[in-house]
């Protein structure tokens, strides 16, 4: 098991070092690198080493490499769960309840907003507005959009992540 | 090419698909076939209607038939009753509020009746993911009119006799915007198309993208050949993954036949779009904070001048527009000026797009003539308030347009008179609220957004979103004193006049706007007493 | 150029088109607060402290940015603007530590004579301490995030001036940050240590490591001699620091006020910078003549050595293995000066007075204790000598001026000029030429090497053989030069690469301001010094030559390898 696990690093090593490459020297190309290792394996962070191989490889000073990663909420440079739920709070899915569905969430999760539940699965973080007002009050998990949340939803939706 | 005598609508904006549209469909083609209909009736997924309060939607042409909120059981009767024996499901309809008689058909409920669609021309009617569709509806005409029979300088003249304003909130006038570019000095121009809709309450972008990707992609290369900029890029929210991916199917589309790439047309014009994804930053949506975020560092916005038009992206004139904006492009070049400023109002020609949300029948997009007033959005488009209550606010333009109160229903609804309400057109989006709620609750949200989207970078944002939501906080709490909003007062003419971007100029205005027309509201809490029960009053 | 007429508060003006509204009206004799503004930088516009009303415009403007046009009306004292620079202040001040009376930069501040200036009695704003914990994970630089403003001066500087970028916003929005990557400490990132971020830092959030009670406590021990070396820049710099005009030579008061502290004997940096011209110029004959790698780089700039460590490792054989003048000085004080006075080296506490912050950690780098003890125990700036003369009552203005302590104070004209960007080249080809030729320089002041251009080049014909050399002031400018040499194609024997811009005289320890400005006044005063001095060349040093007779035999010699010379160490980017 751990061999296996060596493995896999060091074949993420070089999956997250080819995303660099593709793009190798070009500064602009930041945020997209940043996206493409998160997504990688759905880990969800940016581990520091692997700033080190974008500041590296984009040839950006590692300072500014942070100064991006931590100005855009998508991106955490601290270990997430596997599935991050991003619950919206702006005024449209507040006026339909949106402080409950909160409420709830952290309730069934056991965290607070920013935390991460004890089994390592979810991460509850508040997002801005996801533009899907329209099934107000709404939460992406992942990639996943809910809409139309009431606090019994809640329950059956996370299970589907389980 | 295979005839069919009807089409089934499946709409598969993000809103119905979050509703089940996608099972919806897989159920109806499935059943079409279990009723060997499949080679007479042909199911097709399309762009968002708007409706999406009665999500899913199904329309069903040639009759035009509405079918709401479709469930699986509904199928087999849609497909036995109408597509195989022609008769409408009326228990099925679209029945809008407390109206005696389901409407029959797509245009004639009060929802799409009140509508002019220009921007929202394709959306629900073709197949998104299909080229074809896009050019049977006249796609792609328009950029070849522009591209064989036009200059880039007429095409700049077309576009400002229309009065075409920026519909990312800020109205400049996009003929004018366009000739800057022109006249700039560069090897080397851009089209940046703003998809970065962050605006609370705003997803006109996102369905407009997801219902008619090509109707962009036309409007950038237009755009392109008026500015003399070969590369466009669109830089989308990174939440909108269903918008990126079928933006990228488009380019794709396009480059395969020959629509975007070299040689356009067979003229020497060549235009190639990339996609960019955002990563989170409601600043971004400001121009020059997207420009820097295309770079690849931090969004924030870049002080003016140098503008854009002459320095912009990677230090080249470029040319910023948002989604609706170029939306609305191939439909001028097309139709001219004359027909374009027949919609709307002198002063805001065209169609403007909404999306409604909160405490209103029918939440969704919908797109009006420029000048409606608010009472007919709400109460027509709309349907009213729901459940029974009374309608309280209206926040117009998204977290950072004002808040307007009843005596404003009747105010047109155009960049200037609301502007002269305290007001914005901004987004589009349109919040309204009904008296359950209160105002010092609803404005202390508004804030903390800006708190959480001030990009940091000048002193009275960074600073003053915070100290502005302690201040209503304050307030909440039943703490402050008549000091405090003058402070308020104080701090928000300081943000609105020092702040680099708007977003620091704006944040203030849904204080003040309440403050202005909730007044009672506000002397009630300071009294110690929320009237809605909703903030939690500190023990004095 | 074209000039443009505007009007700043009623006074018409005319200035250069591309001028902007705080030009305009520097120019008319309003004075505009600014706070991100730094007349050596890029527009930031960001604090908006210096916003203006402009005619016809829909929001105040800032007038740090904002170009002027023909005829344009501006007024800067009406009630709108006074309003928003005083809420700005208070907004920034809410979030600031309340603390100015124990700061580093108490009456040097530029927020702090802000807020005096107008009249901040009390915050109405709730006030938030950010509570981070302060930097003092090296030995040269503090930092402290709480007092950051956020106006992005160190951010440019680190970056563009230094090339180190160690320093950028962290965050978003009220909790934005300025720190390093990952939010390490200045220890853990390749930070040079030159402290060219002090300057830049409008308040306290950026200073030097404080190290006056450790000298104070050396002073007061009867069992302890205390030597002290002053840097060449130190001396056209620290009346600076004692109310004086930038620009003034104050080096005979220095060491008078040397002696007045207490301090046992006073020496000068300069001797060991002529020391180093002869073993520098040496080793550079011996690469000439022997197949060394060539272009040889001078070594006496702590934080261009810790850069070169960190970002170009694989050109560590180009430097000259020379210790810097300061680290000369301490093993000899401790060895040569020892032996001769006939004092334990144990006993001796060797201080120097730098114009620099990267010394501080020069003398903590382990290889630097030759003499079997620390060469240099403890490394005070300018601006701290300038605070202990003044904690020791001592009226500067008055002292008479006094001369260095023989042997280790004599020096030449060739060793002030180190100070300045140029200086160590200028000096290096005024012995070396002599030595070569075996004839007199025609003309010592060598001026194609001096001023403030980022990189100077020349060439110098040498009985025959043409020696090319280049000088580089500031790390972007080194940079330069350094790709050049990785690449291969940088044809120079010899080249000065100082750390900071202007050389010494600009160093991160000087007296607040330092800016271009200022560096250019002081630059003035070194050369006036070289002028004054009768010696001018370093090997005519008498007391260098006596050195080699009575102690070192010859340059490159075993004692000197031994004392005099070094090694660096390969680090890391990250």
């Amino acid at each position: 098991m751990t061999a296996c696990v060596c493995t896999d690093k060091q074949d993420r090593e070089e999956r997250v070092k080819a995303i660099i490459n593709n793009h190798a020297g070009d500064s602009s190309a930041l945020l997209k690198v940043l996206h493409a290792i998160q997504d990688l394996d759905s880990v969800n962070y940016l581990a520091e080493q692997e700033l080190v191989w974008v500041a590296e490889g984009l040839n950006v000073p590692l300072s500014k490499v942070y100064g991006v990663a931590t100005f855009y909420s998508l991106y955490s440079v601290a270990p997430r769960g596997r599935h991050v739920i991003r619950i919206c709070e702006n005024a449209p899915c507040h006026v339909v309840g949106a402080s409950d569905i909160i409420r709830t969430l952290q309730e069934l999760l056991g965290v607070k907003l920013g935390e991460t539940s004890a089994d390592g699965r979810f991460t509850l973080e508040l997002t801005s507005c996801l533009g899907v007002c329209g099934v107000a009050p709404a939460m992406m998990i992942g990639d996943d959009v809910h809409g139309n949340l009431t606090p019994d939803k809640l329950n059956s939706i996370l299970a589907e992540y389980r | 090419m295979q005839l069919h005598r009807a089409h089934v609508l499946v709409c598969a904006g993000t809103n119905c698909h979050l509703k089940g549209s996608t099972t919806i469909r897989q159920l109806l083609v499935e059943e079409i076939k279990r009723q060997n209909l499949d080679l007479e009736v042909r199911v097709v997924e399309t762009g968002c209607f708007g409706l999406c309060e009665q999500g899913p939607v199904v329309v069903v042409y040639p009759e035009g038939a509405f079918y709401s909120r479709v469930t699986p059981e509904n199928i087999p009767v849609i497909v036995s009753e109408h597509l195989m024996k022609g008769r409408v499901v009326e228990s099925l309809l679209y029945k809008a509020g407390d109206a005696p008689k389901a409407v029959t058909t797509y245009d004639q409920n009060d929802f799409f009746r009140k509508q002019k669609r220009v921007v929202l021309r394709n959306c629900g009617l073709i197949n998104p993911e299909s080229i074809e569709e896009y050019i049977a509806r006249g796609g792609y005409e328009a950029l070849g009119k522009a591209l064989t029979t036009m200059t880039p300088e007429t095409v700049i003249e077309a576009v400002k006799a229309s009065g075409l304003r920026g519909r990312g909130g800020a109205g400049f006038p996009t003929g004018l915007k366009w000739g800057f570019t022109l006249k700039a000095q560069g090897d080397q121009k851009y089209v940046i198309c703003n998809a970065d809709e962050g605006e609370p309450g705003t997803f006109k972008d996102r369905l407009i993208l997801e219902g008619d990707p090509h109707g962009i992609l036309e409007g950038m290369a237009i755009a392109g050949y008026a500015t003399g900029a070969t590369k466009g890029y669109v830089y989308v929210r990174g939440e909108y993954k269903l918008s990126i991916a079928r933006l990228q199917k488009a380019i794709d589309q396009a480059k395969q036949l020959g629509l975007l790439g070299e040689n356009i047309f067979g003229t020497d014009f060549g235009f190639d779009v990339e996609i960019v994804s955002g990563a989170g930053a409601y600043v971004c949506g400001e121009e020059t904070a997207l420009i820097e975020s295309i770079e690849g560092d931090r969004g924030e916005p870049r002080y003016k001048p140098p503008y854009p038009a002459n320095h912009g992206l990677f230090g080249k004139p470029t040319t910023v527009n948002n989604v609706e904006t170029l939306a609305n492009i191939a439909p001028i070049v097309q139709n001219g000026a004359d027909w374009f400023r027949a919609i709307g109002t002198e002063k805001s020609p065209g169609t403007k797009v909404y999306t409604l949300t909160g405490n209103v029948v029918n939440t969704g997009l919908i797109e009006v003539p420029m000048g409606i007033s608010l009472r007919e959005v709400i109460y027509e488009v709309g349907g009213g308030i729901p459940n029974g209550r009374e309608f309280k606010m209206a926040q117009t333009g998204g977290t950072s347009g004002g808040c307007l109160a009843e005596q404003h229903l009747d105010v047109p609804m155009d960049y200037d008179s609301l502007q002269e309400h305290g007001s914005a057109l901004g987004s589009g989006a349109l919040l309204i609220m009904d008296d359950s709620h209160c105002i010092v609750d609803i404005t202390k949200n508004f804030l903390s957004f800006f708190n959480h989207e001030s990009c940091g970078q000048c002193t009275p944002c960074r600073e003053g979103t915070t100290q502005l939501y302690r201040l209503v906080d304050k307030i909440a709490s039943g703490e402050a004193t008549a000091a405090d909003i003058e402070l308020i007062h104080r701090l928000s003419r300081t943000m609105q006049s020092s702040s680099l971007c708007a977003l620091g100029q704006t944040a203030p205005v849904p204080v003040l706007s309440t403050l202005r027309y909730f007044a009672d509201e506000y002397a009630s809490h300071m009294q110690g007493v929320c009237p809605t029960n909703i903030c939690v009053i500190a023990e004095k | 150029m074209a000039m443009i007429k505007v009007t700043i508060d009623g006074i018409a003006v005319e200035v250069p088109q591309g001028s902007t509204v705080l030009q305009a009206a520097e120019q008319a004799g309003v004075k505009i607060p600014t706070l991100c503004h730094h007349p050596d930088q890029s527009v930031k516009a960001a604090c908006r402290v210096c916003v203006v009303k402009v005619e016809g415009q829909r929001v105040l403007q800032p007038a740090c940015a904002f170009p002027v046009a023909p005829n344009m009306v501006v007024s800067t004292n009406v009630p709108e603007v006074r309003e928003a620079r005083r809420t700005i202040l208070e907004l920034i001040l809410a979030h600031h530590p309340q603390d100015c009376l124990n700061c580093a930069r108490n009456l040097n501040c530029e927020l702090q004579s802000l807020a005096a200036d107008y009249g901040i009695r009390e915050i109405p704003f709730g006030v938030t301490h950010r509570g981070l914990p302060l930097d003092e994970s090296n030995p040269a630089i503090v930092r402290d995030p709480n007092k950051c403003i956020n106006c992005g001066r160190c951010i440019e500087v680190c970056s563009e001036v230094q090339k180190a970028a160690v320093l950028y916003d962290m965050g978003r929005g009220y909790n934005t940050i300025v720190m390093p990557a990952g939010g390490k400490q200045l220890a853990e990132v390749a930070c040079t240590l030159c402290g060219q971020c002090i300057h830049a830092c409008p308040v306290g959030a950026i200073t030097e490591k404080d190290d006056t009670d450790r000298v104070w406590d050396a002073l007061y021990d009867a069992g302890k001699h205390v030597v002290v070396q002053t840097a060449p820049a130190v001396r056209v710099a620290l009346g600076e620091a004692l109310g004086m005009k930038p620009g003034e030579v104050v080096t005979g008061k220095m060491v008078a006020a040397l002696r007045r502290l207490g301090f046992d004997r006073v020496f000068d940096t300069d001797f060991t910078a002529d020391l180093t011209i002869m073993e520098e110029g040496r080793e550079l004959l011996e690469r000439l003549q022997h197949g060394g790698t060539l272009p040889m780089i001078t070594s006496c700039s702590p934080g261009w050595i810790k850069f070169v460590e960190h970002f170009y490792p694989d050109l560590l054989d180009h430097i000259s293995t020379c210790k810097s003048p300061q680290q000369m000085f301490g093993a000899l004080a401790k060895t040569y000066y020892a032996e001769r006075a006939g004092i334990d080296p144990k006993d001796i506490v060797s201080v120097s007075i730098m114009p620099c912050t990267a010394k501080k950690y020069e003398a903590t780098r382990p290889e630097m204790q030759s003499s079997g003890y620390p060469d240099v125990d403890i490394v005070l700036t300018t601006r701290e000598l300038g605070r202990m003369l003044k904690q020791a009552g001592i009226d500067f203005a008055v002292l008479p001026e006094e001369a260095y302590d023989d042997p280790l104070g004599i020096s030449t004209g060739a060793a002030v000029i180190f100070g300045a960007t140029g200086g160590v080249m200028e000096a290096a080809l005024r012995t070396v030429y002599e030595v070569v030729t075996g004839a007199a320089l025609p003309n010592i002041e060598l001026t194609m090497v001096r001023g403030m251009e980022g990189v100077k080049e020349a060439a110098v014909d040498l009985a025959g053989t043409t020696v090319k050399v280049a000088v580089a002031h500031s790390l972007s400018n080194a940079s330069k030069i350094l790709e050049r040499i990785r690449a291969g194609d940088a044809d120079y024997h010899f080249i000065e690469i100082m750390c900071c811009p202007g050389g010494c005289i600009g160093g991160g320890g000087q007296p607040i301001p330092t800016t271009n400005a200022v560096r250019q006044e002081r630059i003035n005063a070194i050369y006036q010094a070289d002028r004054d001095l009768s010696l001018r060349k370093s090997h005519e040093n008498p007391a260098v030559l006596r050195l080699y007779e009575e102690y070192l035999s010859k340059p490159l010699g075993e004692k000197s390898h031994k004392l005099l010379h070094t090694h660096y160490t390969k680090r890391s980017k990250y």
